[in-house]
């Protein structure tokens, strides 16, 4: 079955990246005139992928500390898996948003002529950070296994992981407690850096004050739940099909614990929404109710209800409750259904992304604006086009694929830990 | 000439002379600001299409469309017009959301944009209360037509420099884009081009640190607005409702 859903996500990313490099073609040819967005609806699918991608990698990290700061000991076999998730992730999250800018070739801007009372320019910083810290803390948590793979592995990959690890040998005791130490230190500043950079993505959208629909002091608190509850919900699916499954029963419990996690994230993330709907539409301004409108019953109100409420939150929540808390039948087999809700949770998770990004921007700041000039992108209604698609279903496949080499490549799970190695 | 003609006339003498008096001082002294009539603006968009003309903006950008609002019931009704260029705030939010510090607020109030260092984000355009950035896309009015025309790439001249549309990758495609006050021109001796169009006489132009010029006179009216006040960003373009 895992060798099954190993191959279609195989499948899926490799297909997904061919198909893909169609939309990425135009995108190079013609820049942005294919897209939908434009002057009035500026940012797009892309935008929405990036804060899409960007939580999950946080929320990923974030669930890697419990391992190396909180020593949570159940869960220390995953921590490299989640690294190495909160890697892929993050490396789709560039690539969407540096995809979306008008000068691609300009992006060094952003630390060259950093500007200090712009959210974007810290996002510049605190990325350049948070990579800089998950590739150290990676390499800190794969040494000692790069180091045996090398002298023990096949000819390639006992060459790469040779190659990867900088002549370093060390695999005594004291060496192994110094990495833990080093890693545990990476973890305690990776802590305030995810919080930082993943607030600081909310803020950066909650700082507008031109859109009410973002312009809220709970964005940042929103986007951290959010990232936390998707990225906790990647990582678990994650762990069910790559995660070290030889100790069944540890694999079981590690995967009901992770459910429930998630279980209270997504509930405590679907408790803010009520907060944010029940306050905001009791507001008869439109520029703060119309949004909420147009998610609750405008064109694409299958965006939410379908996909978010009903896929992503009512679904999981059911199985999740039956699986993974701990009930009348605590020896039945739980991992595979909990790792198909936490799926449907983070896969359904662009919604929530789309409808935070989207209806934002579709009202007129100065009412009558829309009839007042017409254009290509002087509307105030969004749907991206097959080639926004086409890009983020390749920067998608290029995050799934990276993973995928990374983790075939790279000791990241120990085959001693595998059922299928 | 009719009496009407001769106001108008005097008006424009009136407001060149302003300028020239202005483009004497120093850059600092200076502080550029539009007032716009709307009981006499009368809708008929020329300021619209001459900024296009002046500044050749492409499909999709627009810096000055003019917002039409209907009032009343039949049979009484009547339209009012709000032609919309940069506010040029004093407080300008697209100013402070900029991650490559690509504009900023000049000393002589306009707000100005570094083609070369915008990345093109988009984070001021969504910033503007006003909508009044536009982001070019690179589309040209002959896009599907065997061959674009010459016309189309022709430069234009923001913040006086020469800006063609050489292709898509080349600013000012792929950045934000908005109202100048054509500084360009100003700084020329010459007004604006939705001043020097505008058929009612609507829109002025001057610098308001000179007591004497015409546009001084104006901001002192009882009718002067500022558009959104509530948003705090400071508007140097005021309205006379």
């Amino acid at each position: 079955m895992k060798k099954f859903v190993k191959l279609l996500v195989w499948f899926i990313a490799v297909v997904g990246f061919g198909v893909g490099l169609y939309g990425m073609y135009h995108r190079f040819t013609e820049g942005h005139r294919m897209a939908d967005y434009g002057s009035y609806i500026p940012w797009g699918l892309w935008v929405a992928f990036y804060i899409y991608f960007i939580g999950l990698s946080a929320g990923s990290f974030l669930l890697s500390t419990l391992v190396y700061v909180a020593r949570i000991e159940r869960l220390e076999k995953i921590g490299k898996l989640a690294l190495f998730t909160a890697f892929g992730c993050l490396v789709a999250a560039l690539l969407s948003i540096w995809l979306d800018l008008g000068h691609m070739a300009r992006v060094g801007n952003v630390l060259l002529h950093m500007n200090l009372h712009s959210m974007m320019s810290w996002m510049g910083i605190l990325y350049s950070s948070y990579f800089g810290i998950i590739l150290i803390e990676l390499w800190f948590a794969l040494r000692i296994d790069l180091i045996e793979t090398a002298r023990t592995g096949k000819s390639g990959s006992a060459a790469f992981a040779r190659l990867l690890t900088f002549g370093s040998t060390d695999t005594s005791d004291e060496a192994r407690a110094r990495d833990h130490a080093t890693l545990r230190v990476l973890g305690t500043i990776g802590v305030p850096l995810a919080i930082a950079f993943h607030g600081g993505v909310g803020a950066l959208f909650g700082v507008v004050q031109a859109r009410p629909h973002w312009n809220t002091p709970l964005m940042p608190i929103t986007f951290l739940i959010g990232a936390l509850a998707s990225g906790g919900a990647l990582l678990t699916a994650v762990v069910y099909v790559w995660g070290p499954d030889r100790d069944k029963e540890q694999h079981e419990e590690i995967m009901r614990m992770l459910g429930r996690i998630v279980l209270a994230l997504v509930l405590f993330d679907f408790l803010l929404e009520i907060s944010e709907f029940l306050i905001g539409l009791y507001s008869v301004a439109p520029a703060e109710r119309l949004p909420l409108e147009a998610i609750l019953h405008g064109h694409y109100w299958y965006v939410f209800w379908i996909v978010h409420f009903l896929l992503g939150v009512v679904i999981p929540v059911i199985i999740l409750f039956a699986r993974a808390v701990p009930g009348k039948a605590p020896n039945r087999k739980a991992g595979g259904a909990i790792a198909l809700a936490c799926l449907l949770v983070a896969v359904t998770f662009i919604a929530v992304r789309f409808n935070i990004v989207i209806p934002a921007q579709i009202n007129p700041e100065i009412p009558g604006l829309q009839y007042a000039f017409s254009g290509p992108g002087l509307k105030f209604h969004y749907f991206p086009t097959p080639m926004e698609w086409l890009v983020s279903v390749w920067v998608t496949s290029f995050g799934i694929l990276l993973f995928l080499i990374g983790e075939k490549l790279l000791p990241i799970v120990r085959d001693e830990n595998r059922e299928v190695a | 000439m009719a009496l009407m003609d001769i106001q108008a006339h005097e008006i424009r003498r009136r407001m060149i002379a302003d300028l020239r008096r202005a483009l004497k001082k120093p850059r600092k002294e200076r502080r550029w600001t539009m007032v716009i009539d709307q009981e006499k603006c009368v809708g008929c968009t020329a300021c619209t299409t001459a900024c296009v003309a002046e500044n050749h903006l492409p499909p999709g950008v627009v810096y000055r469309p003019v917002i039409e609002e209907e009032k009343g019931r039949y049979p009484n009704v009547r339209k009012s017009f709000l032609p919309r260029p940069c506010m040029q705030c004093d407080d300008p939010p697209c100013v402070k959301v900029c991650p490559a510090h690509a504009t900023w607020k000049r000393e002589d109030g306009i707000v100005e944009i570094n083609y070369k260092r915008c990345i093109g984000c988009r984070y001021c355009i969504n910033a503007c209360p006003y909508s009044a950035r536009t982001f070019d896309k690179g589309y040209f009015y002959t896009d599907g037509t065997p061959q674009i025309m010459d016309y189309e790439k022709e430069p234009s001249f923001e913040y006086g420099k020469a800006w063609p549309r050489k292709d898509r990758d080349s600013s000012p495609i792929g950045n934000a884009r908005k109202c100048t006050y054509c500084i360009h021109r100003v700084e020329k001796g010459i007004l604006p081009a939705c001043v020097t169009t505008c058929v009612g006489d609507a829109t002025y132009f001057g610098d308001a640190n000179d007591p004497k010029s015409l546009i001084a006179e104006l901001l002192a009216s009882p009718r002067a607005r500022k558009l959104r006040e509530e948003e705090g960003t400071e508007p140097t373009t005021t309205y006379l409702v």
